[in-house]
């Protein structure tokens, strides 16, 4: 049996968006800069991804960007909104448990632009501390930026109040979420949270990869940082891709079409999951596992067994999952996240990310139970001495 | 400047008397396996006790001249202008095109080598060295004659073909895979392992290697490293015949029946098991590791005669007196110290002990393993038999 736990680093694309990236690139392949009709049919793509992505986030179609996927997206944001907006003050706030994408951009701020950077601690759960970041503003912050779900470990945080408490401070501090594990699985309206852009990408909702997007309200000052032939009215370069925006675009619409009903199944399954593994013994759910999380993701620590060996095991079985967070794992390092909730020691380095979709059934959920009961008892007997 | 052929200089293989085609036949062989994923046409030929590489129409010199680096056997790689056969004033007016092209300051010290193989050219040696340094001297007023160290030595042979070559590429030594039997490489994911089958490629030796994989304790990206490895060296080794035998069993008994200060030496023992096995049967005349003495527990000269014992093949450790650092520059010259560092988890790490021992006893190691003596011979089989044998570089 081959169960696919793993949607949290991908997902299987829609067979519907696979048909249509294919036709555009074998039929409509026109560039949408083209002066004859095969150019602008290419370009009514764009133009109604746009409509349909504005229109799920109840933006205007003119605040979408088209970016090659999450990472892009939050370097596009950090960067160009630090460097656009310099003049107002030189201190940005971000969480300590954000994506590699975000964190490793504000590092760069930080050590090659000058700018100084907060990193807000979370509590166990892995949320940010709202008073923290009340703390934390300053007449020097222009930018704070929280995800909507830690990728890790699935918490969902505070980013309306965390909008909320920073607009209150100052109006025109611009607030960004990297929505990459949200987006798809809740109904998000930026303009009500009080959130100035937004991240997203592709391949998390059963997208193409290589195609992402980043909302960016009409009043927010940024710079671009990728130049060429001004394509994207100046703001991101570089002949757009057709296929990828209009897969990404068909698939925001798929994913959101009776999300109720698909975060309900996926809500059960988690529980199921959760009480299930709950019974093997000295395993731990990390972060939350109510309504503060996403109906996606579990993280669970197996103390006694080392993650990487559990991973292989499972994958023998037919079983993809990942250890802390796939984007990571090629650096086995222990992961920032479950140390700054403060993880005892011995689940460290024995978590895994179980990562659910629309499409994990339930007997796959079992079949994986099933095989953890067995493995872990045999797997606790070789530690090391 | 447009080369249209190499000249190919072997050192030790020239002096092996009557066994010398052997050589020259395996270098022949591994020049042209060198070649061959390179873009052009190649001849490669002996002539006159002398290997040529004649390339036909378009080529990439640079790739062309890395391929050779890599063959064993070679000296020496002399880039050579191919002329027709012409009348001495045609043959001067070659000759000092070259050195103008070559030497663009045409000032340096030189000595004409004229060799006249083609009998029917109406100079001989003594009088083309003559005549040609003198049209040199002629055409470039700085160029000076040094007969007893020259910054350039000018060689222009007669043969159905004018050649012309001064300089001289250094190639990597050694002799020609092939000659020298082969043997069963121990490969590790590893910096040193690799070094070691390079090494003994060099010697004129044919690899084969055995990588034991403890699958989930190590990952198939492990393995997979391990294969990329095998394909680095197997560009100077020729093709590897690679065994990938499964030891988790076999680890996991090691590790419940014995004591855990012995595991790694005695896990090694049965690595050592595993590879004389399957050099034996496969021809092959000897066991190489990547082993220096001390570098680790196991590698001190007790464990190394620990592990020694269990075999009758001899064991070649080439890297015994390199330093940890001296096997690094190798690993960086043949390219897979990149690909050896790559940090690919080695769960392996629950079936080592914290505090090893450094000072195995033969005996008590052989006492220890008798605890394995039911369950030892079927875990052996089994991993013989469902060894995955692959060929890399083929």
């Amino acid at each position: 049996m081959e169960v696919y736990l793993d949607n949290s680093a991908t997902t299987m694309c829609y067979p519907e968006v696979g048909e249509l990236v294919y036709h555009i690139m074998c039929r409509d392949y026109g560039n949408p800069s083209a002066m004859y009709r095969k150019g602008m049919e290419a370009e009514r793509y764009i133009k109604e991804a746009k409509e349909t992505i504005s229109k799920l986030l109840k933006v205007n179609a003119k605040e979408i960007i088209f970016t090659s996927g999450g990472t892009e997206s939050d370097n596009q944001a950090l960067i160009g909104c630090a460097r656009a907006n310099r003049r107002n003050g030189n201190h940005l706030i971000t969480s300590c448990v954000e994506h590699p994408a975000i964190l490793n951009t504000m590092h760069y701020l930080e050590e090659e632009e000058g700018f100084r950077v907060t990193y807000l601690p979370v509590d166990e759960c892995g949320r940010i501390r709202l008073d923290a970041l009340k703390e934390a503003l300053c007449p020097e912050t222009i930018l704070v930026s929280v995800m909507y779900v830690n990728n890790e470990i699935g918490t969902v945080q505070p980013v309306a109040e965390a909008a909320r408490i920073v607009k209150q401070y100052k109006q025109s501090i611009l607030f960004h979420t990297d929505a990459v594990q949200g987006f798809g699985k809740y109904k998000i309206y930026p303009k009500r949270l009080g959130v100035d852009m937004l991240s997203a990408s592709g391949h998390k909702i059963h997208g193409p990869k290589g195609a992402g997007f980043l909302y960016v309200d009409s009043r927010v000052k940024i710079k671009p940082i990728i130049f060429g032939g001004g394509q994207q009215k100046d703001m991101r370069s570089g002949t757009e891709n057709v296929p990828g925006i209009a897969g990404l675009a068909l698939a925001s619409k798929m994913i959101y079409q009776d999300l109720e009903l698909k975060t309900e199944h996926m809500r059960e399954l988690k529980t199921h999951f959760i009480d299930c593994i709950s019974q093997i013994g000295n395993v731990k759910v990390h972060g939350l596992t109510d309504e503060g999380s996403a109906p996606h993701i579990v993280s669970a620590g197996f103390a006694g067994v080392r993650s990487e060996v559990l991973l292989h095991t499972l994958e023998d079985r037919g079983i993809c999952v990942s250890a802390g967070s796939a984007c990571a794992s090629n650096h086995p390092a222990i992961s920032g996240v479950l140390q700054a909730i403060g993880t005892p020691r011995e689940y460290l380095d024995s978590t895994l990310r179980f990562s659910l979709s629309e499409f994990t059934t339930k007997e796959e959920i079992d079949y994986t139970l099933e095989t953890l009961y067995n493995c872990i008892p045999m797997l606790r007997k070789y530690t090391r001495r | 400047m447009e080369f249209h052929s190499f000249l190919i200089k072997y050192g030790e293989i020239g002096i092996k008397g009557k066994n010398r085609y052997i050589f020259e036949d395996a270098l022949v062989r591994q020049i042209r396996y060198a070649l061959q994923s390179v873009d052009g046409e190649f001849l490669v030929h002996k002539c006159h006790g002398r290997v040529y590489v004649d390339c036909e129409g378009e080529y990439d010199y640079e790739e062309t001249v890395e391929s050779l680096k890599k063959v064993f056997g070679i000296v020496g790689i002399c880039p050579v202008v191919r002329k027709e056969v012409k009348d001495p004033e045609g043959l001067k007016k070659d000759v000092t095109a070259y050195v103008g092209e070559m030497y663009p300051q045409a000032d340096k010290t030189f000595k004409v080598e004229a060799r006249r193989a083609n009998k029917r050219y109406p100079m001989n040696s003594m009088e083309l060295n003559c005549a040609l340094g003198e049209a040199v001297l002629d055409a470039y007023p700085e160029m000076k004659v040094d007969v007893h160290d020259p910054e350039v030595r000018l060689n222009v042979e007669i043969r159905e073909e004018v050649y012309i070559y001064s300089e001289i590429i250094p190639g990597p030594g050694g002799m020609p895979v092939g000659t020298n039997g082969s043997a069963m490489l121990l490969l590790s994911g590893g910096i040193d392992s690799p070094v070691a089958g390079y090494m003994v490629a060099k010697r004129g030796v044919e690899l084969e290697a055995v990588y034991f994989h403890a699958p989930p304790y190590t990952s198939e990206r492990a393995k997979e490293k391990v294969i990329d490895l095998a394909r680095l060296v197997s560009a100077y080794s020729g093709p590897i015949k690679l065994h990938i035998v499964n030891f988790t069993d076999i680890q996991l008994a090691i590790y419940e029946k014995c004591p855990h200060d012995e595991l790694t030496i005695i896990m090694r023992r049965y690595m050592m098991r595993i590879a004389e096995h399957f050099a034996k049967k496969n021809g092959c005349l000897g066991l190489v590791t990547g082993e220096s003495i001390g570098q680790v527990a196991s590698q001190t000269m007790q464990s190394l005669a620990a592990t020694n014992a269990v075999c009758t093949l001899p064991v070649y450790r080439p890297l015994i007196g390199f330093d940890k650092k001296e096997i690094v520059e190798i690993s960086e010259k043949i390219d897979t110290y990149e690909v050896s560092i790559q940090p690919f988890e080695d769960c392996c790490t629950i079936f080592v002990a914290k505090h090893p021992v450094t000072k195995p006893n033969v005996e008590r190691i052989e006492k220890s393993e008798i605890n394995l003596a039911d369950c030892i011979d079927d875990l052996m089989k089994t991993a013989l038999e469902t060894a995955e044998v692959i060929t890399v570089g083929a």
